[in-house]
């Protein structure tokens, strides 16, 4: 839902550092997106599209997105299982007490330049 | 050599940029002894009605301000101006549906040299966007309503796990819905251990002093550990 906001900062973030490395152009960009991270790629990838037009520097990057599992810890059996898959119930033990390892990421992995 | 390609690493958060800033806009605050409470709901859940009722009370003893982040129109901040007499400003997010650090910093610029103790900031009204930027508030704050339903901190767990204060509004219609008080105040607890629960009806009165009194010793907190 927030999608427009993340497309706003991750653009403005990658345009600062291409132009702190003197690029000429950025070819593309690689975001890495948590599994439960509640950004939509679908509507990421649109807004990207309208919004990376509008910058000199960046209106041919081409967006590569990597998806970073989920993963939920367990507090009473201490072990970990896939979010998406189970939930917030441990479906080894069965206890509510978990909470959430990785999956909630909005990363800027790396930009490749000229 | 010129047009060779490389390859930069960033390996950072897209929302370093907005932490940071928001962080930068915290300490300005503490040093100014300015209080921003950032207030988050769903459409509907009575916010302006609420914080009329608040600021009314403590409007006396407190110096305050209200800012206002719609998508457009300016109605809520005429209507807090009207009801409380205190300056409330208008911030329109050109489109988005949440507020950053940025804006609120531009916003409080409005405020520059007014010796404000409380500023309200009311967000967006959106249980999703919100949550995921951080404003530089000094703490946050939702209203849930009994029409809402109980079980919204089970489907919007980030906007509950980062509120240090959760308000259950309009408590007045308890008898005419399915909502299970005890129940919601155990999800809440679920989602964020550390956060108070106060229900309240904005429309009667009921359980406003209460609030008041969370926000006085909140502010009293904050200027007193500078």
């Amino acid at each position: 839902m927030h999608e427009l906001g993340v497309v706003f900062y991750a653009i403005d973030a990658i345009e600062k550092v291409a132009k702190e490395n003197n690029a000429k152009k950025v070819i593309s960009a690689t975001l890495e997106l948590g599994e439960v991270s509640t950004v939509v790629h679908e509507y990421f990838l649109d807004l990207w599209n309208w919004e990376v037009k509008k910058h000199n520097i960046m209106k041919d990057c081409k967006l590569e997105i990597v998806t970073l599992k989920a993963v939920t810890f367990c507090e009473d059996c201490e072990k970990t299982y896939s979010t998406v898959e189970f939930g917030r119930i441990c479906p080894y033990c069965k206890s509510k007490r978990t909470y959430l390892l990785t999956g909630k990421e909005i990363n800027i992995r790396n930009i490749k330049v000229v | 050599m010129d047009n060779e390609v490389r390859v930069i690493e960033i390996k950072k958060s897209v929302f370093a940029a907005n932490e940071k800033e928001a962080d930068e806009l915290r300490d300005a605050n503490k040093k100014k002894g300015t209080f921003l409470l950032n207030l988050m709901a769903s459409p509907g859940a009575g916010k302006t009605t609420t914080l009329t009722q608040v600021i009314n009370k403590l409007k006396n003893e407190l110096k305050i301000a209200v800012m206002e982040a719609d998508i457009d129109s300016d109605v809520d901040a005429i209507k807090i101006k009207e009801k409380t007499g205190v300056e409330s400003i208008q911030l329109h997010t050109g489109g988005m549906c949440h507020l950053d650090a940025e804006m609120t910093k531009q916003g409080l610029a409005g405020l520059e040299g007014k010796d404000i103790d409380l500023v309200i900031l009311e967000n967006v009204g959106n249980l999703v966007c919100p949550a995921e930027f951080d404003t530089g508030a000094s703490k946050n704050i939702m209203i849930l309503s009994v029409p809402e339903g109980h079980d919204k901190p089970l489907k919007y767990p980030l906007m509950f796990s980062i509120c240090d204060l959760v308000i259950i509004n309009k408590i007045d219609v308890l008898p005419y819905f399915d909502f299970d008080l005890k129940l919601c105040e155990e999800y809440v607890k679920m989602r964020n251990p550390n956060a108070t629960i106060i229900p309240i009806s904005a429309k009667t009165g009921e359980g406003v002093d209460k609030v008041c009194e969370w926000l006085r010793n909140q502010v009293k907190l904050w200027k007193g550990s500078k």
